[in-house]
């Protein structure tokens, strides 16, 4: 897929104003509007969403960093959260700050050129919170003078980004019945969009609105419909009260056409479809909203009635190639889907690793499942595996080279059936899955593959399957970590490892770019720190 | 009896377990409320299978990371109070986690948890699957012709290529160090290699040849995309960057031989199992 002259255009004239801008940039200014928002490409140094403009594409303009230097790489600083578990955030910088969140529901903000503490916010959380995978958090939304996030007992926060002091805190569902906060939440014009983890819990999910001045929530869209709502009749008898579908990653937008994008997870209980006959909607689905008003545009269902866990909450990428204006999404379930995002319509779907849970498709195109593919009483091997072909770490496009880069694993499940009644508050599966030995070889790879056809170009092999997501930036360069600890540079054309860094711990997040002074960052979480990486 | 009454009478007791440390003796105190249950052994089933099957194994025979449940020697579990106290808050200093409403994991509550103790009780084997062999004689063996002790250790004695057997006669039962010995790449690095797993690549075979064509086999320690740690057949360690060998290769082929029964008897097999499994003895 070809670039078109517009974005190379709008790509040449930002870097041309790199140093400029740089050299102009008040530090420590941090005020952030939508206009801004909506125009970051505008703003190459500064990183101020989670997946780094509202496209989605974790893709950075910067290029003082690029394929010719990327092996002379050093350390710049490292600041440690001295905290244990999971550390999955995805910084923002804006002029010259950092802001991040951290294990425990912590929130800190840095000098984002030395890496020395500016401020900290510790999360008092309660005895008998129901983090499903860790006490994690994956970052900030930024707007105006807050920071926004979502904690693990269900409250969403505004902080000062001078100080880090509460400016509103609001309760948004009851965390003892399984609902919590991990998701970096996005800034939408004057609103804080945020949804809901807890889909192993049998919640009923969410997202939410809330106005970014006062901390009023503005709209609710429930993920799973309630009676006389379209989208109800998917769900067998009562259980659409404990259906799941949680909206956990940071969804998209484009501001051409006010759409606001989507995705949720696996509907519950997650791995037993008796007593929820029917698709299950909006679970494993990419919603199209209004951000205005939470309305819902169009909807598309990647895997229905799923009973493998493969939540759909991957985040996908807005692409426009000439007059086509696209989204892509390298789903759980093992399929690369593209959609027209104007009507939603599956343009492809292609496999980019091991499957065997699907071989054949409805006539919308959408691969359909085996009966056969259901967990069993005794169990049986599935690929993927509940985990995923990927999961939660992002993926990255870049428009120069015309690949969209995954984070991929080839590993398969023994699916057994597990049936357990619910119970508020409690773990909620129904069934149980183990690593298969038929699941060799078990590894993880980065895959570049092309939106157009489906195919893979290159892939990057780890030792095993990896948690880390995917940078690409205009230096040729593509970034990922690995469970080893290792963070890589890749030529972002031919995928060849250019330089990596041992961090000492294994890489829980996804990749950022940003530059202060003139100087270009490259910022990893892994282990209990976060690293920032530059130019000697 | 009352659930929520022994919920709160085992409140108490952690707490005055946290206050004087005197854990054994408030675990002799706390009684399975489930004890004996076939609807707990049941629940508790999928409970294990969800929860704790990943470590340990589907029906608790041992997984990559987790010891074999069903044996009825527990060092760490004598009394149900003790098993659930490790359930409810892992081990410290080992890759068990607390599975309690205060863990990590998905919490589970204190029913949850009898049930799992409950289940784990009704599949422990308590006699050996086959006839107890003579230990003595299995020592001589380890130490002499069967040649064990060229790679394996026992306290502190032995070979460093193969793992240190001074403990399996706890985590593992018979018939699966039977199946050790005689098929020996069966179990080997069994996929099994979530990074929360500090070394996957644990005894898998690896060849290497050095730019000067030289080859060196052995067993991997560890191993990134870009290095390999490793000890060759005459436990010499090798640290080497990928990028400079020619080759390298790793193999879920075991170095160790599979033991046949003209190699080694049924009898001498069970005289060398006997031995693991007393040196293992707490």
């Amino acid at each position: 897929m070809r670039p078109t002259p517009t974005i190379i255009q709008l790509c040449k004239s930002t870097l041309a104003a790199l140093f400029l801008f740089s050299a102009l940039v008040d530090i420590g200014r941090a005020q952030v509007t939508f206009e801004q928002l909506c125009d970051s490409a505008k703003q190459p140094y500064n990183w101020m969403m989670y997946s780094g403009d509202y496209a989605g594409r974790r893709f950075s303009p910067l290029q003082q960093v690029n394929s010719s230097n990327a092996k002379s790489l050093v350390a710049k600083w490292v600041y440690q959260t001295a905290a244990t578990g999971k550390f999955e955030t995805t910084p923002l910088v804006v002029d010259g700050v950092l802001y991040a969140t951290g294990q425990d529901d912590r929130a800190f903000a840095l000098d984002a050129r030395t890496g020395r503490p500016i401020w900290m916010y510790q999360r008092q959380l309660p005895g008998d919170i129901r983090p499903c995978c860790g006490r994690v958090n994956r970052g900030v939304a930024i707007l105006g003078d807050k920071v926004f996030f979502g904690t693990l007992d269900a409250h969403v926060l505004a902080l000062d980004t001078k100080t880090g002091n509460v400016i509103w805190d609001v309760s948004a569902a009851d965390y003892s019945k399984g609902y919590s906060f991990t998701v970096a939440p996005l800034a939408v014009k004057d609103l804080v969009i945020i949804g809901v983890s807890g889909g192993e819990y049998g919640i009923r999910g969410f997202i939410d609105a809330y106005d970014a001045n006062t901390g009023k929530r503005r709209w609710r869209f429930q993920t799973v419909p309630g009676p006389s709502v379209p989208g109800h009749q998917t769900w067998e008898g009562e259980s659409w009260k404990t259906g799941g579908a949680p909206a956990w990653m940071t969804g998209v937008y484009d501001p051409a056409t006010n759409q606001l994008f989507w995705p949720t997870g696996n509907p519950s209980p997650s791995n037993r479809g008796a007593g929820r006959a029917g698709d299950n909607l909006y679970s494993n689905t990419l919603l199209a909203l209004n951000p205005d008003s939470g309305r819902l545009d169009w909807h598309f269902q990647f895997t229905k009635h799923d009973e493998h866990d493969w939540d759909a909450t991957q985040v996908p990428i807005l692409i426009d190639a000439g007059d086509k204006h696209l989204i892509a999404q390298a789903n759980r379930n093992g399929f690369f889907y593209v959609l027209d995002r104007r009507s939603g319509k599956l343009l492809s779907a292609t496999a980019y690793g091991k499957i065997t849970w699907s071989e054949s498709k409805d006539t919308e195109g959408r691969p359909v499942a085996k009966p056969e593919a259901a967990p069993t009483p005794k169990g049986h091997t599935v690929c993927p595996g509940a985990l995923g072909a990927t999961n939660w770490m992002s993926p990255s496009y870049d428009s120069k080279t015309g690949l969209f880069y995954v984070s991929a694993r080839d590993q398969c499940d023994i699916f057994s059936t597990a049936p357990q009644p619910y119970q508020a508050g409690h773990a909620y599966y129904g069934s149980a899955y183990f690593p298969s030995d038929q699941a060799e070889p078990y590894v993880g790879a980065v895959r570049a593959l092309d939106p157009a056809t489906g195919q893979m170009k290159w892939e990057f092999r780890h030792p095993s399957p990896t948690w880390s997501g995917v940078l690409s930036t205009a230096g040729n360069l593509v970034f990922t970590g690995d469970a080893e600890g290792n963070f890589i540079a890749l030529d972002a054309v031919s995928g060849e490892p250019l330089w990596h860094f041992q961090t000492g711990g294994a890489v829980y997040a996804s990749p950022m770019a940003f530059a202060v002074d003139g100087k270009e960052y490259v910022a990893i979480a892994a282990g209990s720190s976060l690293y920032a990486f530059g130019l000697p | 009896m009352d659930l929520g009454r022994s919920r709160a009478l085992l409140k108490r007791a952690l707490l005055l377990a946290g206050l004087s440390l005197a854990i054994p003796g408030w675990a002799l105190a706390v009684r399975n409320p489930l004890v004996g249950s076939a609807k707990a052994v049941k629940a508790g089933e999928y409970e294990f299978r969800i929860n704790c099957a990943l470590c340990h194994g589907l029906g608790a025979r041992g997984g990559g990371r987790g010891p074999d449940l069903t044996n009825a020697k527990k060092p760490h579990a004598r009394t149900d109070a003790e098993m659930f106290q490790i359930i409810s808050n892992g081990i410290p200093g080992t890759a068990m986690p607390a599975n309690g409403t205060n863990g990590q994991g998905v919490g589970m509550i204190d029913e949850e948890i009898w049930e799992i103790v409950t289940y784990i009780r009704s599949i422990e084997v308590k006699a050996p699957a086959r006839g107890v062999g003579n230990a003595a004689h299995g020592k001589e063996l380890f130490y002499g012709d069967a040649n064990c002790s060229l790679c394996h250790m026992v306290n502190g004695k032995g070979g460093r290529i193969g793992p240190d057997l001074s403990s399996v006669g706890a985590s593992r039962r018979t018939d699966a160090l039977i199946e050790s010995v005689r098929k020996p790449s069966a179990r080997l690095a069994s996929g099994l290699t979530e990074p929360s797993k500090e070394f996957p690549q644990e005894y898998e075979t690896v060849t290497v040849v050095t730019q000067d064509g030289h080859q060196i086999k052995g067993v991997t320690l560890n191993e990134d995309s870009f290095s390999i740690q490793m000890v060759d057949t005459s436990e010499q360690l090798h640290l080497f960057e990928k990028d400079k060998l020619k080759s390298c290769e790793t193999s879920r082929k075991s170095l160790m031989p599979a033991y046949n029964r003209d190699m080694l008897s049924d009898q001498d097999l069970d005289d060398i199992i006997a031995y693991i499994e007393r040196v293992a003895a707490p």
